[in-house]
């Protein structure tokens, strides 16, 4: 991947539109959701409604009297984007059935509806709302921007933390190695409930996202996008190697980039020459604790690379 | 009410089931998005109203969710969109309600929904009381509680026209079982009817792309106290859309609230020495008890809050006023301190210059049945309420039964 993004010249799908996400926003420096808010608005264009959930990207984005959103955009609390989202498609559809000129709106068809949350809204507190909406079919995609952790309230672990990163909920010590779980694969779970469209994304490579959030919005039905959003604050890097971070999740085969049609996996960004997890562990304050007692830090690293190859496999990642 | 109907007895009526005839007032009301989850003893209104979609009788979006909670979120979405939308529910479903229905009204939408009243788990029990809806007391949601089933339907379309006037949500509240599983003759206005009462919801605010808003910012302490304030003022502004409300609905469906600006109902008020203060359907057995009483010459009278938010404050102290004693019966308590009501009530009379003993009677909980005798035990009692009564004897627990609890033979 990385050895494509050299070669080709993508300066013209990188031109950036700051109408629809404006600057000003609160976001840390080097934040990797905001980039991601960014490319989602730039994709989806202004015939777009997001609802989002409770968490970073509404607090730096909505500072009351002031909005970096240039779309129309709800939000409501942590747990129901996808509810809301859900709400908001059946009111445009019964508007566009029953009294088309009810609102100075286009025709349903063309809208988009988008529902943002982030990974502990998503696949933790907000679970069963986002079931619910994929379940029941509605014309709406949700994105969940991953950064690994509770990021707005301080950095607690969530179900995407992944395997040894210490969280101020999961913290290493002495009978701890740091979270003791893998992250849950909300990829799979979305596309066992019929949703036509599942893919991966990472902000480390914006022409891919905003492709696959292009194609999600042609297609009718529910839609889950996972993007893969580094936070230089959560994680403990330079707020410089934002993209870097990323990029290297890739290249590890810990954040593996796929699509998935109907259930089936119909692409996946093959790897030549996957690295070692440690190269993307070591830069990152979260698993510093795993470079200090080598027995313990090893043996999790260990356990971590078993988890990411099993997967790497399952997947046909390697190239 | 009967009184009511006989004002118009042209009305045609239906004998049918209160969900049933309360999801025939949903329908007139023609709502674009209906969300709810089936809970006992509300499940035969989203019953009903599946039913009316399905038959192509009610045309909305019916979304069929996956819980309470959701039910009240997806509302919200269709609500921020310019939706007239719907829900339903009771007791633990409330509960699972209460975060997004808070957010409803900081958030200024008008979804309406009707909740059948029933007391909340620990121990489990799906019988009437209204300890749900006193829990959702401080949401900023406009609350009406029904004494039958055709109030319960009227207090639908009624909840829509103040609810979108003032842009807050409402909690039409009607007492399980004792409402929602009774067959009453009830009048179901037709669409043509309510489209005059009730006009098609023309909100100021959407989430219409062309026009693009920020709908629920995150505000900091500069700005947040305003949009309780706000909630606050709309409330109190309610009160005089409610008003003019039930007087249009007056001419519109004859059917005549309007005692009190529809705040208050009353009976034998006027003149009485003792009067009994209670809300939702133990009304009906509290009429006869008063007819009794009238009967043997003693002045007995009821003063029934139709209206519990926006609170009744000034038509309270007016219907109080000359009362020598006053029995406040509630099918809820708030531990720690006294019945939520009653609580409400001493304060409203606080300003009165005449406040005469109150006493509250904790009775009808989750299900436990009030008799006549057991309103007229009451009245007996109240009449020696005295002004000097200490905070214990301001309570009572009438029905309480001492041979089931620990140590109860002291009490």
């Amino acid at each position: 991947m990385s050895s494509d993004l050299e070669e080709q010249d993508y300066t013209d799908q990188l031109e950036h539109d700051d109408e629809l996400w404006n600057p000003g926003h609160r976001a840390c420096a080097g934040c990797g959701p905001a980039l991601a808010m960014k490319y989602i608005t730039e994709a989806a264009g202004e015939n777009t409604i997001v609802a989002n959930a409770t968490g970073c990207m509404e607090v730096i984005s909505t500072p009351y009297p002031e909005s970096s959103w240039g779309t129309s955009y709800i939000h409501n609390i942590f747990e129901n984007a996808a509810s809301v989202a859900a709400g908001v498609e059946a009111a445009y559809q019964a508007f566009d059935r029953r009294d088309p000129d009810h609102l100075d709106v286009q025709d349903e068809d063309d809208l988009n509806i988008i529902a943002i949350g982030g990974d502990g809204a998503t696949a933790d507190i907000g679970f069963r709302a986002l079931s619910g909406m994929m379940e029941r079919g509605h014309d709406v995609l949700y994105i969940m921007y991953d950064n690994e952790a509770y990021m707005n309230t301080g950095v607690q672990r969530s179900s995407q933390t992944p395997f040894g990163a210490e969280t101020t909920t999961s913290p290493a010590g002495k009978e701890s190695i740091g979270n003791d779980t893998n992250k849950k694969d909300m990829a799979s779970i979305a596309a066992d409930h019929g949703v036509p469209y599942v893919a991966t994304a990472s902000i480390s490579n914006p022409h891919d996202f905003k492709q696959k959030v292009e194609k999600a919005l042609e297609i009718d039905g529910p839609k889950f996008l996972h993007v893969y959003a580094p936070c230089p604050v959560g994680w403990g890097f330079d707020s410089a190697k934002t993209v870097e971070l990323a990029e290297m999740a890739v290249k590890t085969g810990l954040f593996p980039v796929f699509e998935m049609e109907d259930g089936e996996i119909t692409s996946v960004n093959k790897i030549r020459d996957r690295e070692p997890i440690d190269e993307w562990l070591e830069p990152q304050g979260r698993f510093k604790h795993l470079f200090k007692d080598e027995e313990k830090g090893e043996a999790a690293i260990e356990e971590l690379q078993e988890w990411i190859d099993k997967r790497a496999e399952d997947l046909g990642l390697d190239a | 009410m009967a009184q009511a109907n006989q004002q118009n007895p042209s009305d045609e009526q239906e004998v049918m089931k209160g969900t049933s005839a309360v999801a025939k007032g949903v329908m007139a009301a023609d709502p674009d998005v209906v969300s709810a989850y089936p809970i006992t003893p509300q499940t035969g209104v989203v019953e009903k109203l599946s039913e009316l979609v399905a038959d192509g009788e009610l045309d909305s979006e019916f979304i069929k969710v996956d819980s309470e909670f959701n039910a009240a979120s997806t509302c919200i979405g269709a609500s921020a969109a310019g939706a007239r939308a719907f829900s339903a529910t009771s007791s633990q479903g409330l509960k699972l309600m209460s975060e997004p229905l808070f957010t409803a009204a900081g958030m200024r939408l008008p979804i309406v929904m009707a909740v059948a009243n029933r007391s909340l788990s620990a121990p489990l029990s799906i019988w009437a009381d209204h300890t749900d809806a006193f829990a959702e007391r401080d949401g900023g949601m406009l609350q009406f509680h029904a004494e039958d089933v055709q109030e319960a339907i009227d207090h639908v379309l009624l909840g829509f026209r103040v609810a979108e006037q003032v842009n807050l949500p409402a909690l039409s509240n009607f007492d399980g079982f004792i409402l929602t599983h009774v067959q009453e003759p009830a009048n179901i206005p037709d669409e043509a009817e309510v489209s005059e009462f009730l006009p098609p919801r023309d909100p100021e605010y959407t989430l219409d792309p062309s026009d693009p808003k920020t709908m629920g910012a995150y505000a900091r302490p500069e700005h947040w106290t305003e949009s309780r304030y706000e909630i606050q003022r709309a409330m109190m502004d309610a009160r005089e859309v409610w008003a003019d409300a039930v007087e249009e609905f007056r001419d519109v469906f004859g059917r005549d609230y309007t005692e009190y600006g529809g705040m208050l109902d009353t009976y034998y008020a006027d003149d009485a020495d003792h009067i009994v203060v209670a809300m939702g359907s133990i009304a009906g057995t509290i009429r006869n008890v008063v007819d009794a009483y009238r009967e043997d010459g003693e002045k007995v009278g009821m003063v029934r809050p139709r209206v519990f938010r926006p609170f009744p404050a000034p038509e309270l102290r007016d219907a109080l006023a000359d009362a020598e004693s006053v029995a406040v019966l509630t099918k809820e308590m708030s531990p720690g301190y006294e019945s939520a009501f009653a609580g409400e009530i001493k304060g409203a009379l606080y300003h009165a210059e005449s406040q005469p003993p109150i006493k509250s009677y904790v009775l009808g909980m989750a299900g436990r049945d009030v008799k006549p005798e057991d309103i007229a035990e009451i009245v007996e009692d109240v009449k020696t309420a005295t002004p000097q009564m200490s905070f214990k004897e301001s309570e009572s627990w009438p029905q309480l039964r001492p041979e089931l609890l620990e140590g109860g033979d002291d009490l």
